[in-house]
């Protein structure tokens, strides 16, 4: 997420090809050094949706379609 | 004669200017302040926040729950329930874009605290640090379903009132009522069709 546009997608690949998974592994590593979070938006058993939220590249579920890094919250107006 | 009325005259102009000017000077203000741009300080394109705004909206409708959604689409904000709760009350938030998130009892309509949180992109792409309003909106969605206790000991907690106005909440909360009725009522419909 980024103001001003919106999504952007940083690296596409396919986790189970070794390749492209180090280059996920990469780009994850970057977005948490800038200091984002991450979240996986996925179904939980009761089929309802909600977010998983990730701190390591391990905890991300193998079948994760994507995963949206966002900035970290901030405690707004005092 | 000429000259008595000139001085009269004179005095008539300068008295009535003294009266109008703050007037005029309020008025060509108040047209200044019109016709200013309102995002001052960076560079903004009302179109390009248009299309970052209609991506937000298409990456928040892929992400939350259809009922999420459809809230979101009519009513501007969304309920999110609390899990939280240590003594089994069931409590919720709504989720406002770029406005604090709201606590509540869902079964009493008691509303409890308001929670002021930011996603600021200190990166400022654009020069601004703030995110279109769905993807605000999304952001507070997942990390309150992802992590509700780290967002709200994030967030800065105040009594209601502080920066959203109470009626208002009652009232969202009451359109949130009216909404969800209509919803069954619908699905009542189709499923007997």
């Amino acid at each position: 997420m980024k103001p001003g546009h919106g999504e952007v997608v940083i690296a596409e690949g396919d986790p189970e090809i070794a390749e492209d998974e180090r280059e996920l592994v990469e780009a994850f590593r970057r977005q948490l050094d800038q200091g984002l979070w991450a979240a996986v938006p996925l179904e939980n058993r009761t089929g309802k949706r909600e977010a998983q939220m990730v701190k390591s590249f391990d905890e991300i579920p193998r079948d994760a379609e994507r995963v949206i890094f966002f900035p970290r919250a901030a405690g707004g107006a005092r | 004669m000429i000259l008595a009325l000139s001085a009269t005259a004179i005095v008539i102009v300068v008295l009535l200017w003294e009266v109008l000017m703050p007037h005029v000077d309020e008025y060509l203000d108040r047209r200044r302040a019109r016709r200013a741009r309102v995002p001052g300080g960076y560079d903004y394109d009302p179109g390009r926040e248009r299309r970052a705004e209609q991506r937000a909206r298409s990456l928040l409708k892929s992400c939350v729950n259809e009922e999420e959604w459809a809230m979101y689409r009519d009513l501007g904000f969304i309920r999110v329930w609390g899990k939280a709760s240590s003594d089994g009350v069931e409590y919720a938030y709504l989720v406002y874009p770029h406005k604090p998130v709201v606590a509540y009892l869902p079964q009493t309509g008691v509303l409890l605290n308001e929670y002021c949180v930011e996603f600021p992109d200190e990166t400022r792409p654009y020069g601004s640090a703030r995110l279109p309003d769905s993807d605000d909106v999304l952001a507070k969605w997942m990390a309150l379903t992802g992590d509700e206790r780290r967002l709200i000991a994030n967030a800065n907690m105040h009594l209601i009132g502080r920066q959203v106005d109470p009626k208002q909440v009652r009232r969202d909360l009451w359109r949130l009522a009216q909404w969800e009725r209509q919803r069954l009522r619908e699905e009542r419909a189709e499923g007997v069709a």
